[in-house]
Formats: structure tokens, C-alpha cells, sequence
């Protein structure tokens, strides 16, 4: 060691940090490069990449039919929001009528899954922010969820139970009654979570006024879901832009309200999937009610072909819109698939929000936008 | 020691022939390994225990394959963390990343030395008790942050830099908010400062309910505690969501095992001090411990003191189940701007009123209306 180093000689240096790929709180394999000045960091730049598949690639070489499976892999957290989105895509393209319980069941089995899918994301960001014992709580509600998928059709995880037409089979015996009490059961659960952390005063001063994002940039960085009704937009493809039998069923649409900090906080898109749990528990309880008898599964040929054409089909997924577009040739295949992931457009905004902010508010941010890899990287 | 080892020779003329010092050295040795045994049954207990506990919090069962009711993971820990290949990373700084388990354990089990566990059993009855506790846990900062620093890891080094500034920060607080009882008991031993709440019937004569600030000064104490022993909503340096692991990330095996010992030692002696300093220490209620044979009266007032120590464990693990983690800068605040100055009121409060009061706390006034 040199002695005798004057002051303006020593200088602090800037850290060049790997947060994942293999990472806790990165939620799959995400890597940020963090560039942090001790414990600020000066710039996060997102790496994604680690989990492409070429999902699209693949889903010009399989049949339209063939393609269901890999959208369970595109968000396994929501397979069944998935699966209906790529039906529907598809239903639009050939213009396949759906018998009408058919859709119910979609839109009740979508919605189950949105709540399983908040549930995951509201476990895990409390995890992130080191409280483990919530996102035990919400495994255990989710465990009830996969139960009524598994008897609907068989899987707990990958469901592809959505048919071009309709859905592969229809709902077991006492389905209807299994989601009732599920309900009565959960509805209260949300309050529970709300007293045991959601007010938490830790919790708010973590996430309130971090990574705030103003209407009018998540508008132009193209957020959707609930991150964009974080920050206030009301805009929900289920009621704007009304598919399947949404119209019939009555439902707030969740809105930031910045009631802990500023508009479009962390704070915010939590609060927005919590009471988006809630909005899914009614729009269920209506759907029950007013299902009909009748087919599941409309007639359509094994492999179908298409008039060619083009279709950009959007709906709204746990995670923002999940859009297919699909340019048929006349073949059973498409001759070009796109997909377009909330997720992945969300990381667009990842770099400007965490400017300055600590490293522990990059788990925040990461946990906030809920973001899950398979859909970024597709 | 030397008292006991000059009683010890004149009990047993046998070894009359021993020198004095010898078997004060035995004694010394025994009475180590009665507290490294302890030591090590409390943080295998303990870690079972706090597994238990956030099993029963977070709605799942926790350990029960190994023995009944899982009671025996601890053995089957040990020994796997025991048989572990040591691992040290090609590019660590070695002489600094063996080193630095050693000196957070000796930090954490030197404390073990003035912890009165009951009417005669303290190791030695220091009379800068209170001072030597402060003195060595600060021994586990040195060690922190060798560990973080040898790793040669960035995760590490941040962890190992939060935990120095954490933990001399929560320092003061911690210190301060132990005065008070050293105040009223006008000493620092700790063996004194639990005499001198045993004055009273029941539980009024600890200084818990000595007056509205050493009550205060408890809970200060258990905030500023837990903060020191690094668990949730404090445990910023081993955050595993966001440094993977923190200091500790790059051991395993034994040298690990010490880093997790040294977290459950300190977590028992924040809890023995606070139960020493404000809930009577081994003083059982409406039961005079010291005037029973020199064996019962031993043995009755160490139960009573883990009852209260193991009381005031559980609590923290319930704490530390529940709430979630503070950032790293509301985490220097709350030290800065709440605790070191409430601390300070709270002391300055205590003082006035021993003042005022002649040293007589509110259970005591009261009493002496009745008694004229």
C-alpha cells in the first residue's frame, strides 16, 4: 500500500454486476447487466434470449391444431389464456363458428387461470421483497385452481385443452359446483392477503413511488395489462375490444389509482392484479350462472385450410395482450406466425425506469411488470 | 473460577496436590465446553425449531421425515454440512475466506461468556458485562466483512458491505436502548443488573415495568436486536431475493455451518440480553429463586431464564416470517433518524426519572403507599 494518497486521488469505480441469468428474484432466466455505483444502479440493461425456442418458427412447420401445445409453453403461467388466444387467432382466420357453452367454458377457464396466474405473481413479488410467507399463502389457493384443471382436463400446468372449435372436452361432473366453492373460498383470501401485507407499511414504502411510469410513456412504450392500468389507462381488450362471450358479463376494469405514492408506481401495478383477482371472481360467478347446455366442440376438419388471408388476433392476457398474427397461404400451416407478448414489450421500458434507482428496487421493478421468460423469449 | 477451583480443592483433598491454577483451567475448559455444547444444540434445536415455526406460519408442514416429527434434521443437517466437499473459489483470497468463519463464530460465542443463565451459573460475571457483549458481537462485523470481501464474489461484497454499515449502525441503538437497565441497576454486570430487578413481587420488579421509558427502551431494544442479528425486515445482507445469498454465498459445507451457527448464537444472545436487562433475567415470579438449596435454586432459575430467552427467540422468528424487507437506505434511516435518537430521549427519560424518583421505579412507588 502506497502511504500518504492525497484524497482527490482515490476515487470510487463503477461495478459491472451479472443479475442472472441464474438469479432468485429474476423469475426465469433473465439477465440484467447492472452497471451500480455501489448500491445505485446507474443503468440496467436487460439480456433476454436464454429460453428462445422459435416458438414462431415452429409455428410455421406445425398445423394449426398442432400449434395448441406450444402455446401452453409460451406462458405457463396462463396456458389457458393461451390456448384460448390461439383458438380464437385461428377460429377468426377460417371464420369457425364455436358452440356458445364452448366459449363459457373458455372464458371461465381463462379466468381461473388469470387468478392463478395474479396469484403467482402476487407470491412471488412479496417473495421478492422478502416476505416468504405470502407466497406460500397464494400456492395454497393455486393448488385448488390446478385441482379444477386437472379434472376439467387432466394437467396441472400445461393444460392445451382449447380447440380450434371449441375445447377438447367438456367440464367434468361438478365442475361448476368445484368452482363455486372455490370461489366463496377465495374471495375473502384477497382481503386476507391485503391485511397480512398489501398495507404493510414496509411493503408500501418499498414499492410506493419506485419505477413510477406515466400514462403517456407506458402508452408509447406500448405496456399493456396491467401494467399499462397501473399507470392509469383504462384500457382492458375484454371490454374495448369485446371477443368471445365478454359482453355479457359485467366487470370493472382495474385502474392504478397512485394511492400509496405517484400514478404508475410499483405499489400501483401490484394493487391493480390484486383487484383484478377480485373482478375475475365476479366475472366467474356470472359465467357459472349463465352457462348453457349444448356441444363443446364445433365440427372442423383434423387439418383445415384456410382461404389465405391475414389475421391479427389480440386478447387479454394475465400478463397484457398476447396478439397472434397469422398469414395463411391456402395450406393447413401458416405461412408466417407472429407473436406478440406483453412480457416482451414490457422490457422495452425496463432500462428507463431503473435509472437511479437501488438494486434493491430492480427486484421490485422485475417483480412489479411480472414478466415470465418463455413469453419474452418465446 | 478461582473461588470455585479453591472450593473445589478443599472439597476434594485428592487433588490438593494439583496446582490452584491447573484446575482453574479445567474448570475454565469444562465450563467452555458446557457452552459450546449448548451453543451447538441451540443452533441445531433452533434451526429446527425456526423451520417448525415457518412451517406453522406459512401453512405447510415443515421437517418430519428424520426421527419423530422430523425432531432429528438438525443431526442429518450436521452431518451433511460436515461431509460437504469444502469448496473455496480458485480466484478467493484463501488466508481471508478461512479465516473469516472462525472470527464471526468467536464473535458470536464469546457473548456466550457473561450471559447470566441462572442464580450462579454465568461463565464469568464480568463487571463490564454489558460493555463486553457490545465488544465482541463487533467482532462478527470484521468477520462479515472478510468473508464478503475474500469471496472474490460481487453479490458477496455487497452483502458484506451492507452488513458492516448495518450493523455498526444498529450498534448504537442497540447499546443505547440497554442503558437504562444499566442505569437503574448501577452496574454493568449483568448478574447485577438482574439482581436488582428481583425487589418485588411477581413480575413488577422487572424493569420492563420500571417506568414508561425502560419499557419503551424493550422494545427499541428488540427492533435495534433484530436488526443486529440480520433477520427479516432487517436481513439486508443475506437478502436472498436480491444478493442470491449474500456475504455467506461462496461457502458451504462446515465453513458455512459456522456462518449459520453464528446467526443463531447471536439471535440467542440479543434475546438472553433483553430478557436479562428487561424481563428479571432468571428471576421467577412470586418465587424467590436465590433463597432455595443452592441446587434447586440453580436449576429453577436457569429454567426460568430460557423460558424467557426462548420466548423472546420465537417472537423474533415470528417477526421474521411476516414482515417483509426494508431497502437498504430506509434501512440507515430508520437507525439514523427514529432509533439512535428515540434511543437517546429514551435514556435521557430514564435518567430524569431516576432523578426524580431516587431510583424508584413505578411499581415500587406505588407499593410504597400502601406500605406507608
Amino acid at each position: 500500500m502506497k502511504p500518504n494518497v492525497p484524497v482527490e486521488a482515490l476515487h470510487t469505480q463503477e461495478m459491472l454486476i451479472n443479475m442472472g441469468p441464474q438469479h432468485p428474484s429474476t423469475h426465469g432466466v433473465l439477465r440484467v447487466i447492472l452497471r451500480t455505483d455501489g448500491e445505485v444502479v446507474v443503468n440496467a440493461r436487460p439480456d433476454v434470449g436464454y429460453l428462445h425456442r422459435g416458438l414462431e418458427k415452429i409455428g410455421e412447420r406445425v398445423t394449426y391444431a398442432q400449434f395448441m401445445p406450444f402455446t401452453d409453453r409460451l406462458d405457463y403461467l396462463a396456458a389457458m389464456n393461451c390456448n384460448c388466444a390461439w383458438a380464437w387467432a385461428v377460429e377468426n382466420l377460417a371464420g369457425i363458428e364455436v358452440p356458445e357453452r364452448a366459449e363459457y367454458i373458455r372464458v371461465i377457464v381463462c379466468e381461473l387461470n388469470r387468478i392463478s396466474s395474479h396469484l403467482i405473481a402476487f407470491g412471488s413479488f412479496t417473495a421478492d421483497m422478502g416476505a416468504f410467507t405470502p407466497f406460500l399463502y397464494s400456492i395454497r389457493e393455486r393448488e385448488k385452481v390446478n385441482d379444477l384443471f386437472e379434472a376439467a382436463c387432466g394437467n396441472r400446468l400445461t393444460y392445451n385443452y382449447a380447440r380450434v372449435g371449441g375445447v377438447s372436452a367438456d367440464l367434468p361432473q361438478g365442475f361448476l359446483e368445484k368452482t363455486k366453492e372455490f370461489l366463496d373460498y377465495f374471495e375473502p383470501k384477497i382481503d386476507e392477503y391485503n391485511n397480512l401485507i398489501s398495507y404493510n407499511k414496509i411493503f408500501v414504502h418499498r414499492l410506493a413511488n419506485v419505477a413510477a411510469i406515466s400514462a403517456d410513456n407506458a402508452v408509447a412504450y406500448g405496456l399493456t395489462g396491467p401494467n399499462l392500468r397501473g399507470s392509469g389507462v383504462s384500457f382492458d381488450l375484454r371490454r374495448d375490444e369485446p371477443y368471445s362471450v365478454y359482453p355479457k358479463l359485467e366487470f370493472d376494469v382495474c385502474v392504478g389509482t397512485g394511492e400509496r405514492g405517484v400514478l404508475g408506481d410499483c405499489f400501483d401495478r401490484y394493487m391493480v392484479r390484486i383487484n383484478e383477482m377480485r373482478q375475475s371472481v365476479r366475472i366467474l360467478r356470472q359465467a357459472v350462472a349463465q352457462i348453457p347446455e349444448g356441444p363443446v366442440l364445433a365440427k372442423v376438419p383434423r387439418v383445415f385450410k384456410p382461404a389465405a388471408g391475414e389475421v391479427y388476433f389480440r386478447s387479454e392476457c394475465p400478463r397484457g395482450e398476447t396478439g397472434f398474427y397469422i398469414i395463411s397461404d391456402g395450406t393447413g400451416n401458416p405461412s408466417r406466425l407472429k407473436i406478440r407478448a406483453g412480457s416482451f414489450v414490457t422490457m422495452n421500458i425496463f432500462e428507463t425506469v431503473t435509472r437511479g434507482l437501488m438494486i434493491a428496487d430492480i427486484v421490485a421493478v422485475i417483480g412489479s411488470f411480472d414478466i415470465i421468460l418463455p413469453e419474452i423469449d418465446r | 473460577m478461582e473461588v470455585l477451583a479453591r472450593s473445589l480443592i478443599s472439597a476434594f483433598p485428592v487433588i490438593s496436590g494439583v496446582p490452584l491454577w491447573a484446575v482453574t483451567l479445567l474448570i475454565m475448559v469444562v465450563v467452555a465446553a458446557i457452552l459450546l455444547v449448548f451453543f451447538l444444540t441451540f443452533g441445531g434445536l433452533g434451526s429446527y425449531v425456526l423451520r417448525k415455526v415457518a412451517g406453522d406460519i406459512q401453512v405447510r408442514i415443515g421437517p418430519n421425515r428424520v426421527g419423530p416429527y422430523g425432531i432429528l434434521q438438525f443431526l442429518a443437517d450436521g452431518a451433511k454440512l460436515i461431509l460437504k466437499e469444502d469448496i473455496i473459489p480458485a480466484k478467493a483470497d484463501r488466508f481471508l475466506f478461512v479465516l473469516a468463519p472462525y472470527l464471526v463464530f468467536i464473535g458470536s460465542f464469546s457473548a456466550f461468556v457473561v450471559v447470566p443463565f441462572g442464580v450462579g451459573l454465568i461463565a464469568a460475571d464480568l463487571n463490564i458485562g454489558v460493555y463486553y457483549v457490545m465488544a465482541v458481537t463487533s467482532l462478527v462485523v470484521i468477520g462479515i466483512l472478510m468473508a464478503g470481501w475474500a469471496s472474490n464474489n460481487k453479490w458477496a461484497l455487497l452483502g458484506g458491505m451492507r452488513a458492516v454499515a448495518q450493523i455498526v449502525s444498529y450498534e448504537i441503538p442497540v447499546a443505547m436502548a440497554l442503558l437504562p437497565a444499566v442505569l437503574i441497576a448501577g452496574s454493568l454486570s449483568l448478574q447485577d443488573i438482574v439482581r436488582s430487578q428481583g425487589g418485588l413481587v411477581g413480575i413488577f420488579g422487572w424493569n420492563l415495568f420500571h417506568n414508561p421509558f425502560t419499557f419503551f427502551s424493550f422494545f427499541l431494544y428488540l427492533t435495534a436486536g433484530q436488526a443486529e442479528t440480520n433477520q427479516t425486515p432487517f436481513d439486508l445482507p443475506e437478502a436472498e431475493s436480491e444478493l442470491v445469498s449474500g456475504y455467506n454465498v461462496e461457502y458451504s459445507g462446515i465453513r458455512y455451518a459456522f456462518f449459520f451457527l453464528a446467526e443463531f448464537g447471536d439471535m440467542f444472545v440479543v434475546a438472553a440480553l433483553a430478557s436479562a436487562c428487561f424481563l428479571g433475567g432468571w428471576h421467577v415470579p412470586f418465587f424467590r429463586a436465590e433463597a432455595l438449596p443452592s441446587l434447586w435454586g440453580n436449576l429453577l432459575s436457569l429454567g426460568a431464564f430460557l423460558a424467557k430467552a426462548f420466548g423472546l427467540v420465537l417472537v423474533m422468528m415470528w417477526v421474521r416470517w411476516t414482515l417483509p424487507r426494508l431497502r437498504v437506505d430506509q434501512l440507515m434511516r430508520m437507525s439514523w433518524k427514529y432509533l439512535v435518537p428515540l434511543t437517546f430521549v429514551n435514556l435521557l427519560g430514564v435518567s430524569l426519572w431516576l432523578l426524580v424518583f431516587k431510583g424508584k421505579g413505578i411499581p415500587q412507588l406505588i407499593a410504597s403507599i400502601f406500605t406507608g
